[in-house]
């Protein structure tokens, strides 16, 4: 017992057993990859795909590895925004460099999860999964990013994440999410995320909240409570008047506190009235989860304009 | 300094590196820790034949459902499928079960809960069993699910043995004492699943005897190979089981609804089959910790004494009964846990539904009734305006007590020792000295806490549970010990489960016999039986029947040489393979007594019995007790409701300490097992159907999540029945800590927490 000779010798009648992995060294050339096998799958980290690989829901015919694409691993400046390639993984955005830029981005990739998935999980893969829980997607939502879709023959099309997101846009076959252009706002940002342990662990809810002085604008998306984040716009207009952005940029705890609030009844609306006018209360979970969704907020909003 | 020490100093310093430590009392370390820490270790999901094939097992996607027919035609044509079984392949008997025998190998008239096997296939790779297994045609009639276990009394009967597995109403004392003070409360207690590290994994073997031989993970390799044979309708003597590295067990650990299919394919197809569950059926398949419901009213006079304690106890054991009877002993037994009380009134009931399978879980039962007798102290401490730990003294059990069954406690029961220990222990510093932002705040390093929300409580635990099998069960183990050329061996067949037996068994030996090379050979069932690995039965029995069998080769090596020196055997002593006697005028080797030959001795332990309660829930049902008390101190963020254990300061009473290592990572893990029970661990079901089978819907403790754990005292006096004097250490942290945490939750945010886990909405203050 114990010994592992022989496995090569096994006989096989699974049809899917064999594999073509494609390690393509540019983004076209992964896109030229794609069109060739129609079937192929891309995969970045692997961290959502090889679960589904491993559980069985999912059996790729073929696949083609991002992971040497050198130009989406890193990013760039262009015109007051960052340029992120969607390569870029957990880890190195979480480092301080990045942090200096995106703060919020890097607060929720080191939030993301254990160091073993951070390490292999990519922006792009947040995504492209657009996993309701996705740590990234609320800050790209509140920082308004857009992507840059890199098709066949070299066309790139640019798209805002909320499109892809909601599925007003698809990504279309043989298109690779190139990367993801962010503005540098060059003021505080914050995101917050409640899990239901000390370690890492999957958000119940999350706040990303970004201030634009330059626009007077705060900007904020909740996370994980929705298949898609959420923006409060009416409450980030609200808020957005009642800050002085050329003073202190204070504001009171009440305010804050109303902003709390305004944000959790924008995302988790009251139930609307029966025809007799009767109004069900909230189910307690429900009422707990927009009381969370409230006080990171209002944290959120706190801690951006400390 | 003298002289002497002086020259003895490179004497010592001439044996070379650090002495190995050997014998009892000391740290040994195991002797596979580095395979197991390098990844070399082999478990059965690692193990090869030639020319295996793989197997895969049909779960049921119901909670329960009538089968109108099972179609295998097409799982059979499919290319590269050597097998595929259902009921109707079941040479022998068709029910098995730990407890009793109600659960089907395959499910054939119905399916009771969600995973229940139907089939199983052999394939030639593993992708082609599991698509043979999906690709086999069940057509099922829907029934309605019993999952509600309150409704399981009236439902209608959802196995032929009827819906109710026990019922034990225990009477002690007077039903019309009353106290001036009552206080009453509802407790609910979720699904802890015991998730061992290593999923569950086999290989079946067929023998040229037209047996077959077994790979598996076992805690209880005997009840497993009966279990086997009695469903392949071979002699015992025809199965083997022979078990291999087992990762992970806090529980009956293995799921028989793959080992019997293994077996079968492996007798049916006369080739080698191997399993390796995944974690979804990893999930599906083992028994979980019964989900508790509780009443308790409990009186007390003015002064805190407890007068009177009537409660309600109602364990949901899932489709089959399993251990659920003996949890249900358990669980009305400590209802009123290590406290004196004078009039007991406990009703318990073990009912089937269509819920995942309950079963043998560490500190099944008592772990429930902690939560719950403890939640009613602090009730009671705060309506008389006592302190939570002086409460608790007031009560305190001690030796010659009687527990509500009528049994006297004859053990040590040190409990107002272990409370008084965790309760003067200081308390953990505020991180005022260090930044705030490197403050570990619930939620963790990148969670959200606010200091300004955070609420810090303090609360107390005091847990007890029992020691080996309950009410008769006949708790024997038989254990061999061979010396030969200065090396001993150890033939036993208790499974190392992460106890530590095989390390203790090596130190038992060293102590006895001063022989450093000890070995334990690999269990299967060509040994004599040596019984499940739980309840710290193998440091009891087990350990006794090594030490018993020890002893014997003792007296068949020192016999020869009293005798020659006319002197008992007693007179003489062994220490570091040196044979000298008390006077000091014989002085041998080990070896040189030897003389070439080869010494073996076998042994039993069997520990005093014990007799089932009977109908009013009376009788001496348990061997031995142990104790444990716990202060926690946690931190909750008030807003989110999040909990973070700070530090859980622990005393146990453990008899004696046999490996201070082994035990003090026993005792934390117990304590993190605890911690997950009381936070986070549920596996969640909705009508029956199992939500989020993995590890990412489960919620297991992470290091971050780990507390803090500070063994205040160990408190050792001897339990004079024990072979060594030494109590199971593992089981009484996990039952305890959930009621520690839950006590300190309730501490910090005045909320009634009377629900484990403690959901982030039950520790939420709401501003009035």
């Amino acid at each position: 017992m114990g010994q592992r000779e022989g496995a090569a010798g096994l006989t096989t009648h699974a049809p899917q057993a064999a594999q073509a992995v494609t390690l393509p060294a540019s983004l076209d050339e992964a896109v030229a990859a794609l069109a060739a096998m129609p079937a192929a799958v891309p995969v970045a980290g692997g961290t959502d795909l090889m679960a589904a690989v491993n559980s069985g829901q999912l059996r790729p015919a073929a696949l083609v590895g991002l992971g040497r694409i050198s130009e989406i691993r890193g990013w760039q400046y262009q015109d007051g925004h960052a340029l992120l390639g969607a390569g870029l993984t957990h880890a190195r955005m979480g480092r301080p460099d990045f942090a200096a830029l995106i703060p919020a981005l890097a607060a929720a990739a080191r939030a993301a999860g254990p160091p073993q998935i951070r390490n292999a999980g990519t922006l792009g893969g947040n995504i492209a999964s657009a996993a309701p829980t996705g740590d990234a997607l609320p800050v790209l939502a509140a920082l308004e990013a857009t992507l840059i879709i890199a098709g066949p023959d070299g066309a790139r099309r640019e798209i805002p994440v909320s499109h892809l997101l909601a599925g007003v846009d698809m990504l279309r076959g043989g298109e690779l999410i190139g990367y993801v252009r962010v503005p540098l706002l060059h003021a505080p940002q914050v995101f917050l995320k409640a899990t239901g342990r000390t370690g890492p662990g999957r958000a119940i809810a999350s706040v990303a909240l970004v201030l634009d002085p330059a626009r007077r604008g705060v900007r904020c998306a909740v996370g994980a409570i929705a298949p898609m984040p959420l923006r409060p716009l009416d409450a980030e207009a609200w808020v957005a008047q009642l800050i002085d952005w050329d003073g202190e940029r204070t504001l009171v705890p009440e305010a804050l506190n109303a902003f709390g609030e305004y944000v959790a009844a924008a995302c988790i609306p009251d139930p609307v009235p029966g025809e007799d006018g009767s109004v069900q209360p909230l189910p307690p979970a429900v009422l707990h989860l927009r009381r969370t969704v409230a006080a990171l907020a209002r944290r959120a909003l706190g801690r951006a304009l400390s | 300094m003298s002289n002497e020490a002086a020259t003895a100093t490179p004497a010592a310093s001439e044996t070379g590196p650090e002495p190995v430590p050997h014998g009892l009392g000391v740290s040994l370390p195991a002797a596979d820790a580095r395979a197991k820490t390098e990844g070399t270790f082999p478990y059965a999901a690692d193990l090869w034949a030639e020319g295996l094939l793989w197997a895969a097992v049909l779960r049921s996607p119901h909670p329960h459902a009538r089968i109108v027919s099972i179609d295998t035609s097409h799982a059979r044509e499919m290319p590269g499928v050597r097998a595929v079984i259902t009921h109707e392949d079941v040479p022998g008997t068709a029910l098995h079960g730990r407890g009793r025998a109600d659960r089907p190998v395959f499910a054939s008239e119905v399916v009771r809960h969600h995973g229940e096997p139907l089939a199983a296939v052999a394939a030639d790779h593993p992708d082609t069993a599991r698509m043979a297994a999906a690709a086999v045609i069940v057509e099922y009639e829907v029934l309605d699910a019993v999952t509600d276990p309150e409704q399981a009394f009236e439902a209608e009967p959802l196995h032929p043995d009827g819906n109710l597995i026990r019922h034990i109403p225990l009477r002690h004392g007077d039903p019309a004492a009353a106290g001036e003070i009552v206080v009453e409360g509802q407790y609910r207690i979720g699904r802890q699943d015991p998730a061992p590290i290593g999923a569950e994994a086999g290989l079946a073997v067929p023998r040229p005897d037209g047996g077959v031989e077994l790979y598996i993970a076992s805690t209880d390799p005997h009840a497993d190979r009966d279990t086997a044979a009695a469903c392949y309708g071979l002699e015992p003597e025809r199965v083997k089981v022979v078990v291999t590295g087992v990762p992970g067990a806090t529980a009956d650990r293995e799921d028989q609804g793959f080992q019997l299919p293994l077996g079968l394919l492996a007798l049916k197809t006369g080739c080698p089959v191997k399993l390796t569950a995944t974690r979804e059926e990893s999930f599906l398949g083992h028994a979980h910790r019964h989900p508790t419901l509780l009443r308790y009213r409990h009186h007390a006079d003015a002064e805190g004494k407890l007068v009177k304690v009537e409660a309600q106890i109602l364990l949901d054991a899932g489709a089959y009964a399993d251990t659920s009877a003996e949890s249900l002993a358990a669980a009305v037994s400590f209802a009123c846990g290590p406290y004196v009380v004078p009039n007991a009134f406990i009703e318990g009931w073990a009912v089937r539904t269509n819920n995942p399978p309950s079963g043998h879980v560490r500190g099944e039962g008592a772990m429930q009734v902690c939560a719950a007798y403890e939640a009613q102290m602090d009730k009671l401490a705060k309506k008389l305006g006592i302190d939570p730990a002086e409460l608790r003294l007031r009560n305190a059990m001690a030796t010659g007590d009687v527990l509500p069954t009528g049994q006297t406690v004859t053990c040590p029961a040190p409990v107002a020792e272990l409370l008084q220990a965790v309760r003067d222990f200081p308390l953990p510093a505020l991180p005022k000295d260090t930044p705030e932002d490197e403050w570990l705040l619930p939620g963790g390093p990148e969670g959200a806490g606010e200091p300004g929300a955070v609420r810090r409580g303090v609360g107390y635990g005091v847990g007890m549970v029992h020691m080996l099998g309950a009410e008769g069960a006949d708790e024997v183990s038989t254990a061999t010990v061979k010396v030969h050329d200065g090396v001993a061996t150890v033939l036993c067949a208790a499974v190392e489960t992460g106890q530590g037996f095989t390390t203790l068994a090596r130190q038992i030996v060293q102590e006895t016999l001063g022989i450093d090379e000890v070995h334990v050979a690999p269990v299967d069932t060509d040994q004599p039986p040596a019984g499940a690995g739980c309840r710290g039965r193998h440091t009891w029995v087990s350990g006794g029947a090594v030490e018993r069998a020890a002893k014997m080769v003792r007296t068949q090596l020192l016999q020869p040489l009293a005798h020659k020196f006319g002197m008992s055997t007693e007179l003489l002593q062994i220490t570091d393979g040196k044979i000298t006697s008390y006077d000091g005028v014989l002085s041998t080797t080990v070896t040189e007594a030897m003389d070439g030959k080869e010494l073996w001795a076998t042994a039993q332990c069997r520990p005093h019995p014990t007799e089932p309660l009977d109908a009013a829930g009376q009788g001496d049902a348990f061997v031995g007790l142990a104790f444990c008390a716990i202060r926690a101190v946690v931190d909750v963020d008030i807003e989110l409701g999040s909990v973070r254990v700070v530090e859980l300061a622990l005393a146990q009473d453990v008899g004696r300490i046999l490996n201070p290592a082994q035990l003090t990572a026993r005792i934390e893990a117990g304590v993190t097992q605890g911690v997950g029970a009381a936070l986070t661990e549920n596996l969640r079901t909705a009508r029956g159907l199992v939500r989020h089978p993995d590890l990412t819907g489960y919620a297991l403790p992470t290091a971050l999540d780990a507390p803090d754990i500070r063994i205040v005292k160990l408190v050792e006096e001897r339990d004079v029945v024990a072979p060594f004097g030494a109590k199971a250490v593992s089981a009484v942290p996990v039952v305890t800590s959930p009621a520690a945490v839950a006590s300190a939750v309730r501490a910090a945010t005045g909320r009634p927490v009377n629900r484990l886990p403690i959901r982030p909405q039950a520790a939420v203050v709401t501003p009035s």
